[in-house]
């Protein structure tokens, strides 16, 4: 997904001279390209996301749109108070760009899993946070980012993520990605949207009806047509890479009517100490299809 | 409202030192030691040393300068009324319900370029400003004003590090150093000595000056940047409370606000011994 990012910015730049790129001396065989064609809008702010995120806010003041990129909770949470003061307060053109989304970083351990970052954003002034599920959606988002700048959190997946579907130009609406049960919708936000599809497969495969099957890679703010889009459902199922305390799923039990069932897949809000691949750790956390399907099955609201 | 174009640095400070007592005696608000210690800097700053525009806050060409001790906003506020930027009346609205004089600086006040309140976030803002006028090739320059206290917030020496590495001689920092911070003696607290050995250590170039004295002030913003193709530090030595004798040097008047008494006890001693 973060050759997808750097591509699609890289083109952007082309056509847009407000784009400038701020690395926090990370990105090794990524960012290069870039750099060597807009040298001028290139700058390694080093190991300081504070500075990193302030000195964006001050280019941005000026006219750039300044994507700043890092991974994991380094150009987020140690910076959240810039993000929060100097960006999102002055509604200032800054997109923080981390890579390694959830557990994306794996077997580098705790420090390396952003995994609260969705709820600690939704909470801040006049940001959009888009969390592409695949390599189409994540140019989907700089597309829409450089046409609208804004102060943006974009959450990306880590590399080699599947080209999982066709995606539309980014709106704030949830894409259908697969049509099916009218009654049960599957809800994935970012990469977790391949255990979504896979789960349709499985229930397809022992001939049930397949829950319809959408991502939401405009997270924040929701709009309307959020509600829109999931009020004719019985029952929504989430999945998302992300622990459970203000997450996708919070967000939509808030957002749609009490009638429908809300339940969903996340990870455990306790610091994990196991040691493993995205996939291990997934599973050691129930975020799989195995579980994603005992929850369309089961009237409990958990699986 | 006419008002001349340039006012003596010395009228000026006498104005920021006479509103800002007024300011924060009638919203009750703290902070007023940092203004006084600061107060001779601005004047001289704002009058002639920084390009600005009154009539045009915005105006591309003007120079950038970025309050980062933003509690101490009144004395800025106070210089950019006594400039012309709005009217004099309005500083009479401080901190007041519904006002826009926020008591720690706000952007939505003419004049002022970014918010500030919690500290260590201006040095870096300013230091984007600088970039973004080297990258477009304009000639304005960055100017953020530090506390010493400040000094103390990491962030500040990220952007120190960084700003020669890039050879950003349009980026002045200004440190108002009074000796004093929050809970006690800068010395007492975190000494930063040897100040001046560690900014050069960082490759800055940096002065000192009686941050008092205007002659003094005045000459050394006036010949920025002080060495070409390096950042400038100007290290101002000051005395918190300046100008008022039971204020100076005084911790307390970090927090307290003068009462009706105090209040004309200290505009009588700026009657008599302007700066």
């Amino acid at each position: 997904m973060r050759t997808a990012f750097i591509e699609e910015l890289t083109a952007q730049a082309r056509l847009n001279p407000a784009i400038f790129l701020v690395v926090g001396d990370l990105g090794y065989s990524v960012i290069e390209p870039f750099a060597a064609e807009f040298p001028d809008r290139f700058l390694n702010a080093g190991v300081a996301e504070q500075n990193m995120a302030g000195l964006a806010a001050g280019l941005a003041s000026e006219g750039f749109h300044v994507f700043t990129y890092s991974i994991a909770n380094f150009p987020t949470l140690r910076c959240l108070e810039q993000i929060r003061n100097d960006i999102c307060y002055h509604n200032l053109p800054v997109t923080s760009v981390a890579v390694g989304a959830g557990l994306a970083y794996g077997n580098l351990g705790y420090s390396h899993h952003a995994v609260q970052d969705i709820a600690i954003f939704r909470t801040l002034p006049n940001l959009r946070l888009l969390s592409p599920a695949d390599p189409g959606e994540a140019r989907g988002a700089v597309q829409w980012l450089s046409a609208n700048p804004c102060p943006s959190y974009l959450r990306l997946g880590k590399a080699g993520e599947k080209h999982l579907y066709s995606s539309p130009p980014l709106s704030p609406d949830p894409v259908v990605v697969q049509q099916g049960n009218p009654d049960v919708a599957l809800v994935a936000t970012g990469s977790v949207l391949s255990i979504a599809l896979e789960t349709a497969a499985l229930e397809a495969a022992a001939g049930r009806p397949a829950p319809t099957v959408f991502s939401m890679p405009w997270l924040h703010p929701a709009s309307p047509a959020t509600t829109a889009a999931l009020r004719s459902f019985k029952h929504v199922i989430c999945l998302e890479e992300h622990i459970r305390e203000g997450g996708l799923r919070e967000m939509l039990a808030s957002l749609l009517p009490r009638s429908i069932r809300v339940s969903g897949l996340a990870l455990p809000s306790d610091a994990t100490v196991a040691v493993g691949s995205q996939n291990f750790l997934r599973a050691a956390a129930g975020l799989t299809a195995t579980h994603a399907q005992q929850l369309i099955l089961s009237r409990d609201d958990d699986a | 409202m006419v008002r001349p174009l340039m006012i003596p640095s010395t009228d000026l400070a006498a104005g920021i030192r006479h509103h800002a007592l007024r300011m924060v005696s009638a919203a009750n608000a703290s902070h007023i030691g940092g203004v006084l210690s600061m107060a001779d800097t601005l004047a001289v700053l704002y009058s002639g040393v920084l390009k600005v525009f009154p009539d045009q806050p915005g105006h591309p060409d003007r120079d950038r300068f970025i309050l980062s001790k933003g509690h101490c906003c009144a004395g800025v506020y106070a210089a950019l009324a006594l400039r012309g930027f709005f009217p004099l009346s309005e500083l009479d609205s401080y901190g007041q319900d519904g006002s826009r004089l926020m008591t720690h600086i706000s952007h939505k006040v003419p004049g002022v370029e970014f918010s500030t309140g919690s500290l260590g976030h201006g040095l870096p803002f300013a230091l984007g400003k600088a970039l973004a006028a080297r990258r477009k090739g304009l000639p304005w320059r960055s100017f953020a004003l530090l506390s010493d206290g400040e000094l103390d917030e990491g962030s500040n020496w990220e952007a120190i590090l960084l700003a020669p590495q890039h050879q950003l001689d349009n980026l002045v920092l200004i440190i108002d150093y009074n000796k004093i911070q929050s809970l006690g003696a800068v010395s007492e607290v975190i000494e930063l000595e040897p100040l001046r050995a560690k900014l050069e250590a960082f490759r800055w170039a940096v002065r000192e000056v009686d941050g008092h004295n205007h002659a003094d002030l005045h000459a050394a913003l006036s010949s920025l940047p002080f060495s070409k193709g390096q950042p400038s530090c100007l290290i101002t030595h000051t005395t918190k409370g300046k100008g008022v004798d039971y204020m100076e040097n005084q911790i307390a008047w970090h927090y307290r606000a003068p009462n009706a008494d105090l209040l004309a006890k200290a505009l009588a001693q700026l009657e008599q011994n302007p700066s």
